[in-house]
């Protein structure tokens, strides 16, 4: 059998993935980043790295992000909830996760954008958890009925309680990293066992340009230090907040990430990082930052292949849209970045589910994204041989009236071969109108009511359960909050 | 050159973004001993005007807006401490205190807003990103601003935002000056619902809210 070729996309030459690097660490080492955090500042300054106290500027050499390099893992293993179900992060392994951290979320009824709250939470996390193509989740919305200094350990509290799937998440103070983790240790018994099985990837964004704040960098400690994967997110905006060239931008988008790399390495030796981002093509006109335009996923695909140069696991905010209902442009975008995701070999991509420039969560949406990413999936599986021959022997009792429904080989082969969508309309036209003429988003609507109705929440059992709650209700109380929202799941 | 001609010049170094002309011209017109409110008003500001109009119109994009604001500051760095000295007061459309609240060091948002406030003729005090609420009513009420402006990025800065205006009521300060919100997660709801007084979706509306709410 002829080995079957894994459809790839890579834009930039060998010699240019090359000068790209080399003036990233001219940047760091010339300009360097501004380091906002205490414990960052000593590590770089053990590290004999130049440092400048008074502006927090550290100046990193190439050896030092070489030596960084070198002792971070190409591949990280996540695990679900069960901890029995392995997810390799690295190689060209894709994953699709929903897009994080949205504040609103497109109602069902109305149409309109409005804060999610705790029950939006509970059913994003419950939906996300039936999607066969969604293989993590994401705590992808803001519960607003809760302070917004919870905020970050209230939604991970939710997703580790309502979905089995491992979780992208971050945190949104200083102080919010114990409880999270404590959260995951809880569910693994043990910090041993949570970093031998890391069940949590957590995302941390350096400030563009060149900045890493105190909050995301002491999660980039942290996180090292628990063995948890840090996701590293830069995200330059064309024009505004980096480089308006595609290339000056993958320059400082390298620099970044490479300064936060080194954190992660500094603060512990061989912990798991993910190459990732979230830059935007900015609009010079409008000043949004559109996540659905070709310039975007050109950039994610082209940070991408650096990564993969440098060995390490990679992330990208691609199959998501800027649409603020679901229309052909939401469809349009998020299945082209879905798409070039998957063939540039993205192993973490996270959108999903995300509209209106990764501010809104819809689960219509996620249901509809659920489908694209299944086409991703199947492209990247390629064109394989099968047979020895590949059709001749078919082709032996040929007449003009043959017909291959009955065939066997057509039984055996047909599901491998060909995927078969659950909301996609192909039926005849008039059987579409018998229907109702529905829209792809009016099935989707439908596909999410009954989905949240037939699938039974995958409650942790119940040992693990209490503890979530015992830690969720010290860190309310930690911060003042006496009462947590009833959760009705 | 005349007079008018010089205007005009005026007008055009500001539409075409050239800072060095800009900057000279207001030399001129200081060497000339001209009227420098004249000049501001019949020079610089419809060139501003322009700049705001190719904008709506579609032709100019950001940069262009940028470019322009700073010839406009650059020209009025050298025009407003001449005025200072012979104790002309600068006409103003208000004292604007603006900044990025604190937990935020995102400030491109913010940056926008401040330079075309200050290009449309607002004295404007940028107290850069990532700035304590404290910091802000102690400037507003030392500078006695008209407006205090309030940009977030985060959503969890958003909530700054928020404190600001209780702090600004617990200290009997809320009818002193006028608050306005802006940045990527806010909305006019969100304005509503703390009770700001204005809410800009982009720099341009920024300047026509701003100049909204300091009508007298």
């Amino acid at each position: 059998m002829i080995p079957t070729k894994r459809p790839k996309l890579e834009f930039l030459s060998p010699a240019l993935i090359k000068k790209i690097i080399a003036e990233a660490l001219i940047v760091l080492e010339k300009q360097g980043v501004f380091v906002e955090n205490q414990e960052a500042v000593r590590l770089f300054k053990n590290a004999r790295m130049k440092v400048d106290d008074s502006s927090q500027r550290v100046h990193i050499t190439p050896k030092l992000v070489e030596d960084s390099l070198s002792t971070t893992p190409a591949v990280i293993k996540l695990y679900d909830r069960s901890g029995e179900k392995e997810f390799v992060v690295g190689g060209d392994e894709v994953h699709f996760n929903p897009g994080s951290a949205a504040v609103t979320i497109l109602d069902q009824n109305t149409k309109e954008q409005r804060r999610a709250n705790t029950d939006d939470v509970v059913r994003f996390a419950c939906l996300t958890d039936c999607l066969d193509n969604i293989h993590f989740q994401s705590t992808g919305l803001i519960s607003s009925d809760v302070p917004e200094i919870i905020a970050d350990s209230y939604r991970l509290y939710l997703g580790l309680m309502f979905s089995s799937k491992p979780i992208v998440t971050g945190t949104f103070r200083v102080a919010g990293f114990k409880p999270m983790h404590d959260m995951l240790m809880a569910v693994r018994g043990s910090e041993k066992n949570l970093a031998a099985k890391p069940l949590a990837i957590f995302d941390a964004c350096p400030s563009p340009p060149l900045k890493w704040s105190n909050l995301t960098t002491q999660s980039l400690i942290d996180s090292a230090r628990a063995g948890i994967p840090s996701e590293l997110i830069s995200m330059g905006m064309t024009g505004a907040t980096s480089p308006v060239t595609i290339a000056g931008t993958l320059v400082q988008h390298v620099a970044e990430n490479l300064c936060g790399l080194v954190i992660c390495q500094l603060a512990k030796k061989g912990a798991p990082v993910i190459f990732g981002g979230s830059p935007s093509s900015f609009d010079l006109r409008k000043g949004t930052t559109p996540m659905g335009a070709i310039e975007t996923m050109m950039i994610d695909a082209a940070y991408t292949q650096i990564g993969k140069h440098l060995r390490l696991p990679t992330h990208a905010y691609m199959g998501l849209s800027d649409a603020k209902v679901n229309d052909s442009q939401a469809g349009v975008e998020t299945g082209l970045g879905a798409v070039l995701g998957a063939l540039a070999g993205v192993n973490v991509i996270s959108g999903p589910g995300m509209m209106d420039f990764e501010s809104c969560q819809s689960l219509e949406k996620l249901v509809i994204d659920n489908e694209i990413c299944g086409m991703a999936y199947r492209l990247i599986q390629g064109i394989a041989q099968r047979d020895e021959p590949i059709a001749t022997h078919l082709f032996e009792r040929f007449t003009p009236k043959m017909q291959f429904l009955s065939l066997p080989h057509t039984k055996k082969w047909y599901r491998q071969e060909h995927t078969f969508p659950k909301i996609s309309d192909r039926d005849t036209y008039d059987y579409w109108v018998s229907l109702g003429r529905k829209s792809m988003a009016d099935r989707a609507a439908e596909e999410v009511d009954r989905l949240l109705k037939t699938k039974p929440a995958p409650l942790p059992e119940e040992s693990v359960l209490k503890e979530l709650k015992k830690i969720m209700l010290a860190d309310a109380k930690n911060n003042g909050v006496s009462k947590l929202p009833e959760i009705k799941g | 050159m005349n007079k008018e001609d010089l205007l005009s010049k005026m007008a055009k170094a500001v539409i075409d973004g050239d800072k060095e002309q800009a900057v000279s011209l207001a030399k001129e017109a200081v060497k000339k001993g001209l009227d420098l409110n004249d000049v501001i008003e019949n020079g610089y500001i419809p060139g501003i005007k322009k700049v705001g109009q190719l904008w709506e119109q579609g032709e100019y994009f950001l940069p262009e807006l940028i470019t322009s604001g700073e010839c406009m500051k650059a020209a009025m760095e050298v025009l407003q401490p001449e005025l200072k000295k012979a104790h002309i007061a600068v006409k103003s459309l208000g004292k604007v205190v603006i900044g990025t609240v604190e937990g935020d060091i995102h400030d491109i948002g913010k940056n926008l807003v401040s330079s075309i406030l200050s290009a449309n003729g607002f004295d404007v005090i940028d107290l850069g990103a990532d700035v304590k609420l404290e910091k802000f009513i102690a400037t507003a009420e030392k500078e006695q601003a008209d407006l205090i402006c309030l940009s977030a990025l985060l959503t969890t800065t958003m909530m700054g935002q928020k404190k600001l205006i209780e702090l600004l009521k617990e200290r009997k300060l809320y009818n002193w000056f006028k608050v306005m919100v802006g940045g990527a997660p806010v909305n006019q709801a969100w304005a509503d619902s703390i009770g700001a007084h204005g809410y800009a979706e982009n720099a341009l509306t920024a300047v026509d809210a701003a100049k909204h709410l300091l009508k007298k």
